[in-house]
């Protein structure tokens, strides 16, 4: 269960990062001072690199601008979003830590039914710790939690689980919604606590928000990839989704889980919805195609690492999806790029990235 | 696309373990006196029931059994008494509750769910089984379609099978419950989500509400173990049912949903106890680890429609596949098979 203590160790201090987004300010991490402070931060800003991001006091972070992703990737920098948030997914490949969690600059700390603060990271680490169970549905929702467990019928060879690869929070107050329903619902609010972590089923497909997520970088980070969107893009908004699908067919094959539920954060920004709908009209179109696709992808058994499956989903994106719009030869292009250089800065002997303005903290 | 379900369209199916059902209906009175209410005794049972007056309701024992379904191989006895029940309705829509389980409330007293109300709910509105939505009901007030979800899949399907949950006493196989008998279940999970297409799931059939024109057929007395008993926990019958159900839906393309609503379930009143259970029902945990693999397996012929039709097949399968492995399977194949027969012969016109 979530609890708004802060813990005397806090769990893996050291072998995961915060990878935070952003292109204004970084204000929000004073309210969640209390569950951050003694992890290490990857700020990855976007937009105008000569703009200087103050980082509160006392954090320890690296943070890198585009002249630092320019430089790091050389001509692989080329994708890398700009002016997009999917830019986050740098920091995923410069992080040299186990696990990752990746939280938007407009997220804060929600409270619980009891009115006790969430410590939203903690709940993140306990879902990634914690087995799942994506082959036969537990209507108890997470059996691994106090107070619960598997119920009758379920096979007692499926009761050990297989490892988490992602963790997927939610939000309350603003919920992430596309342009549309915010066009027809804007004022509706997510007020509803759903007290449940649950495995999203083997087989099936959801929408994974960026927003309030962590993983597993040892088990699926190579298939974190948000795609090419933002400036000189016919796209925006699909990059959590799209790299949502193709973890989610990853996991799949290699036996992996995925888990959505709690913890929540509380969302406080509604983005504009015309400037949303402009960003999405085309992958509301386009998901059409894609989702069918990734419905139907079939990975070989030879695919026996992530990056492994993610060059064989990148072959299939260009022969399939390329039909729909060249912008999907250029993403299969891109998702390549990026396991190249995921690889190279990951190998054993790659030299550690040089971000620009390191500060250790207190 | 959702639709209103009117009062005259739903029997509430009670299977009477208990001789004495007074507590049971008076506390459901509220909730189940605008519906018609099908009593069905066990066989078993000696006793009388004792029932309290003012419900529409009818009331079937051993001897209206066999005077209607006659000869049949099917042994309705214990908790499979509720399928005669299903059987001989005559409505569009079932909901059937446990005789040990009552309207959920929390400490205070304070109702948490109507849990007719919301089981009706749940079948008025469509399912979701193609793509999972991340704020689960779509359909519920206060809540829609997260950004990503496909805007083709956003009708839904029909929703067929509603299945709630239990407070207090869950609903443990005899090893879990053996391992915790003090564990309980207090936790309320304020959602109703669709269960994917191709996602099997162990259906508690304790607090269920289903379309019986559309699933029917695919409730049914299959599986018996060989030492079953009158409580849950000495029982696979609805666990059997309910993946039977499942493998229907997703072949039909209609939904199953999980979640609320629940109702108080009450300990043994007899404190029964786990581990004796343990000793006579262990078979039963073992089968599913045979059971589970083979009805995510399953795989129906397209030109097959009915859910009838569907159970037929599965059946002939079952025979096939599983039949070989043990006894209990060929016996649920064969029950399948007569249940079919029977649906045909009475199902469809209710009696």
């Amino acid at each position: 269960m979530a609890s708004g203590s802060v813990p005397m160790t806090p769990p893996l201090h050291d072998e995961l990062d915060i990878v935070i987004p952003t292109i204004r300010n970084l204000d929000f991490l004073e309210m969640w001072r209390p569950f951050f402070q003694h992890y290490h931060l990857i700020i990855v800003q976007d937009g105008d690199p000569t703009k200087t991001i103050k980082v509160p006091e006392g954090f320890d972070y690296e943070l890198y601008n585009r002249n630092d992703i320019n430089r790091i990737l050389g001509p692989k920098a080329s994708c890398i979003s700009f002016k997009d948030s999917a830019c986050r997914c740098f920091g995923y490949m410069v992080s040299k830590k186990k696990y990752i969690y990746t939280i938007d600059d407009d997220c804060f700390v929600a409270k619980n039914p009891s009115g006790k603060d969430i410590n939203a990271l903690e709940q993140h680490i306990k879902n990634l710790l914690c087995p799942s169970t994506p082959f036969f549905f537990n209507t108890l929702y997470d059996p691994y939690c106090e107070g619960a467990d598997f119920v009758r019928g379920y096979p007692f060879s499926l009761r050990e689980g297989v490892p988490t690869a992602v963790s997927h929070g939610l939000w309350l107050n603003i919920p992430d919604y596309d342009a549309p329903t915010q066009l027809v619902k804007p004022r509706e609010r997510n007020t509803r606590y759903v007290d449940a972590v649950l495995t999203v089923p083997k087989g099936t497909l959801f929408p994974m928000c960026g927003m309030n997520l962590a993983f597993d970088r040892e088990l699926i980070g190579p298939a974190m990839y948000f795609g090419l969107m933002g400036d000189g893009q016919p796209i925006g908004r699909y990059d959590d989704m799209w790299a949502g699908w193709c973890v989610k067919v990853i996991c799949d094959h290699l036996g992996l889980g995925v888990k959505t539920g709690l913890p929540y954060i509380w969302h406080s920004k509604a983005s504009n919805p015309f400037v949303n709908l402009k960003k999405e009209y085309k992958g509301i179109f386009w998901q059409e195609e894609i989702i069918p696709f990734f419905q139907s992808v079939a990975l070989s058994k030879e695919c026996t690492t992530v990056q492994k499956c993610y060059i064989a989903l990148s072959e299939q994106v260009r022969e399939k999806l390329g039909k729909v719009d060249p912008y999907f030869t250029k993403l299969a292009d891109a998702m390549v790029t990026w396991i190249d250089a995921w690889d190279e800065l990951n190998s054993s002997g790659a030299a550690a990235a040089l971000p620009n303005g390191t500060a250790n903290g207190k | 696309m959702s639709l209103k379900i009117k009062e005259s369209e739903v029997d509430i199916v009670i299977a009477a373990l208990r001789s004495d059902l007074t507590a049971f209906l008076e506390a459901w009175r509220p909730f189940f006196s605008p519906f018609h209410i099908i009593i069905v005794k066990d066989p078993d049972m000696e006793e009388d029931l004792k029932i309290p007056p003012g419900f529409d309701l009818q009331l079937y024992t051993k001897s209206d059994m066999e005077g209607v379904a006659g000869a049949t191989s099917i042994n309705f006895s214990g908790h499979s008494c509720r399928y005669f029940g299903y059987l001989v309705s005559c409505r569009k829509y079932i909901i059937s509750i446990d005789d040990d389980c009552f309207p959920a409330k929390d400490s205070t007293g304070v109702l948490i769910n109507n849990a007719v109300a919301q089981h009706l709910t749940n079948l008025e509105n469509p399912a979701t089984p193609f793509f999972f939505n991340t704020l689960y009901d779509p359909y519920r007030e206060g809540t829609d379609f997260v950004r990503g979800y496909p805007f083709s899949l956003r009708n839904g399907v029909d929703c067929v099978l509603s299945c709630g949950l239990l407070l207090n006493v869950a609903d443990y196989d005899s090893p879990t419950q053996a391992a915790k008998p003090s564990e309980r279940n207090a936790r309320y999970v304020d959602a109703v989500l669709t269960v994917p297409i191709g996602s099997m799931m162990p259906v508690s059939g304790i607090n269920i509400a289903f379309n019986r024109e559309a699933l029917g057929p695919a409730l049914l007395p299959g599986l018996r173990l060989p030492g079953e008993g009158k409580r849950r926990w000495e029982t696979m019958e609805d666990i059997w049912s309910g993946l039977c159900a499942k493998a229907v839906c997703d072949h039909l393309g209609v939904g199953v949903k999980s979640g609320l609503p629940y109702v108080w379930r009450n300990e043994a009143a007899d404190g029964g106890s786990a581990i004796e259970s343990l000793k006579r029902e262990w078979e039963g945990v073992k089968l599913m680890e045979e059971v589970v693999p083979f009805f995510q397996s399953v795989q129906l012929q397209k030109t097959l429609v009915k859910a009838e039709d569907c159970v037929a097949e599965i059946a002939a399968m079952v025979r096939e596949k599983l039949g070989p492995l043990n006894p209990a399977y060929a016996q649920a194949a064969a029950a399948m098979e007569e249940w079919v027969n029977l649906w045909k012969a009475l199902g469809s016109q209710g009696v």
